[in-house]
């Protein structure tokens, strides 16, 4: 019986999405087709289908609430491509404010896989819920897997560290791992710096109590000042893709330079972005 | 007579489930000589049956009598009522004394029996895991130490031995109509437990398909390990739905401790650690596989599914 609940609660979700993508129904609806095996799902236990009701809370807040504006969407180049952002607000919205984005205005619209933290594997629901909608514990071999696949994979270099920053550090970005750089030299896969302006006004943060997060077996525990997201207005700058050539192999040293020229165009589009806007709630 | 004169494929633990069906498809074509201590009623007459320990001295005579031209060695065993300290004896000692024989006789080929589920379910796999993945299965489960033991001994005989053809394989989990282990008698279960918001992809391989993989095995030239894949990736949901299983959702901190209690005073036959495979990923990338034998599994995915049925069906 709850299994026929839950059901109709994803079909009545799946409908809310094609409801709210307009004129890009259709184009949505064929992404939902793709075909995935005689018991609904890709071997990474992927549901196209079930991503579209998934993903209608988000587009409700991509639309309504956090009315999100891009620049540049259409440089996302077709094939396997890495889209890098900065990470911030606490909870991962940006992520996802990303990924409607490349639903809703990307032509062809294209499903973003998402490398998620190793510790949403062991969360009831969540765990499902993921792999479900397409997003994959973050390991090099997952990545290199989705990417020879020719898919386009989020990824946000800071890690925790990025999503848990404080008030005071806002818009500045923290140490980027060197994973990403080897995979893309490795599988030869372009780069799109994306700025997501308006994700750190959305959760102000002023302490983060770590240790009681180890605790609770959470990465971080950040002190917001609101208890709800607030509703700030997000802008996406999606970046012209980045090439580089070289060894997988290399040393750190020479990898960290290709990094350091990925995150000084992305903190560039961050500084043009912040310049642009007027204010931060409209 | 002539049966000397004959070169043969020694098979350990043929009297098990999984031997039985590789005995049916290949004697036609091999001589085999079986080593097990249970013994195998309604083995087929051309089979030559030694019902002995694989740890006793005497279990080397086989090897002296006959010109073996390759072992598979599948006279491994789980069973987690067992004393761990027999368990560990009979499967490691056992696996050492067998590769010792084949060193010493000068066979050619080994073929051993492991297991995907070396590698271990854990939220912090990749959802393909490759050969070269190391194996964290005792890290959370120390039941499994020797398994990992003999796959490793195996592994570290390859290394010494590059003048014999050292085959191990790690199929997913084995299903079948005749198949007693963990996974098949879990999907037997009227009422199983699943853990609720919990649902991982599965592999399963039909008992048939790991038979023949063994037989692929013998194939000269073929040496190395190998992921064995059976005809894809399911969700556990899907598996049960296919069943018709009515699963029983239990929150998993409390199933764990429950299990626990329940398998202890044996009203259940699965330890608590066991509860990782319906949690948690153990999956593998057999793409090698696939690529050196040409696999391709005869079950379909539906069929290996109900095979678990398939006697109860039958009867």
């Amino acid at each position: 019986m709850f299994e026929r609940l839950s059901e109709e609660a994803r079909q009545r979700l799946k409908r809310l999405t094609l409801e709210m993508a307009g004129d890009r129904a259709p184009a949505l609806e064929a992404l939902a087709q793709r075909s995935n095996g005689e018991f609904g799902v890709d071997p990474f236990g992927f549901d196209p289908d079930y991503a579209l009701s998934a993903v209608a809370p988000f587009v409700w807040l991509y639309k309504k609430y956090f009315r999100v504006e891009t620049h540049g969407i259409e440089r996302v180049p077709s094939g396997r491509v890495f889209l890098v952002g900065n990470h911030a607000g606490q909870i991962p919205i940006d992520g996802a404010m990303v990924g409607v984005a490349m639903l809703l205005e990307h032509d062809p619209p294209r499903l973003v896989r998402a490398m998620t933290e190793k510790w949403a594997a062991s969360l009831p629901y969540v765990s499902t819920l993921f792999a479900r909608s397409g997003q994959i514990v973050g390991t090099p071999e997952n990545c290199r897997r989705l990417l020879q696949m020719g898919e386009v994979v989020m990824v946000f270099p800071e890690g925790v560290k990025g999503i848990s920053k404080l008030w005071p550090e806002r818009y500045q970005l923290k140490d980027f791992g060197l994973g990403f750089m080897r995979l893309a030299l490795e599988t030869g896969t372009p780069i799109v710096p994306v700025a997501i302006i308006g994700s750190e006004e959305q959760a102000p943060a002023l302490l983060n109590l770590r240790s009681v997060g180890k605790l609770i077996g959470f990465p971080a525990l950040p002190v917001t000042v609101t208890p709800l997201p607030l509703p700030a207005k997000y802008r996406l700058y999606f970046g012209d893709p980045l090439t580089f050539s070289g060894s997988a192999d290399d040393e750190d040293t020479e990898l960290d330079k290709k990094v350091r020229v990925v995150k000084t165009t992305l903190q560039g589009l961050i500084q043009q972005g912040l310049e642009e806007r007027k204010n931060v709630f409209w | 007579m002539s049966t000397e004169a004959r070169q043969v494929v020694v098979v350990t633990g043929i009297s098990g489930n999984l031997g039985r069906t590789l005995t049916k498809l290949l004697h036609r074509t091999e001589r085999i000589v079986g080593l097990d201590r249970r013994p195998f009623a309604g083995a087929p007459k051309d089979v030559e049956l030694f019902q002995l320990d694989l740890r006793k001295k005497k279990a080397e005579d086989v090897f002296r009598i006959h010109d073996v031209k390759a072992v598979i060695h599948m006279g491994i065993m789980h069973d987690p009522r067992m004393s761990s300290e027999e368990h560990h004896s009979f499967n490691v000692v056992g696996t050492t004394r067998v590769l010792d024989a084949v060193a010493k006789y000068g066979v050619k080929k080994v073929v051993v029996l492991s297991s995907a589920n070396v590698y271990g379910p854990s939220p912090d796999n990749s959802n393909f895991l490759s050969e070269d993945a190391p194996l964290m299965a005792a890290s959370r489960f120390s039941g499994v130490r020797d398994l990992i033991e003999v796959d490793m001994l195996a592994h570290g005989f390859f290394w010494r031995h590059p003048d014999i053809e050292t085959v191990i394989l790690r199929p997913v989990h084995i299903v079948g109509p005749s198949i007693r282990n963990a996974p098949s008698n879990y999907l037997r279960l009227r009422y199983p437990w699943v853990l609720a918001g919990f649902d991982p992809m599965l592999q399963l391989v039909h008992q048939e398909d790991a038979a023949r993989a063994m037989v692929e095995a013998l194939r000269p030239g073929l040496k190395g390990v190998y992921n064995v894949v059976g005809p894809g990736e399911v969700p556990l949901s899907a598996v049960l739905r296919e069943l018709g299983r009515t699963p029983i959702p239990v929150p998993h901190p409390i199933a764990r401790p429950l299990l626990g209690t329940l398998f202890r005073y044996r009203l259940a036959n699965f330890p608590p650690p066991e509860l990782d495979h319906i949690q948690f990923l153990c999956m593998v990338d057999g793409s090698r596989w696939t690529a050196d034998v040409g696999w391709v599994p005869g079950h379909s995915m539906k069929d290996t599914i109900r095979s678990v049925d398939g006697e109860r069906a039958a009867a």
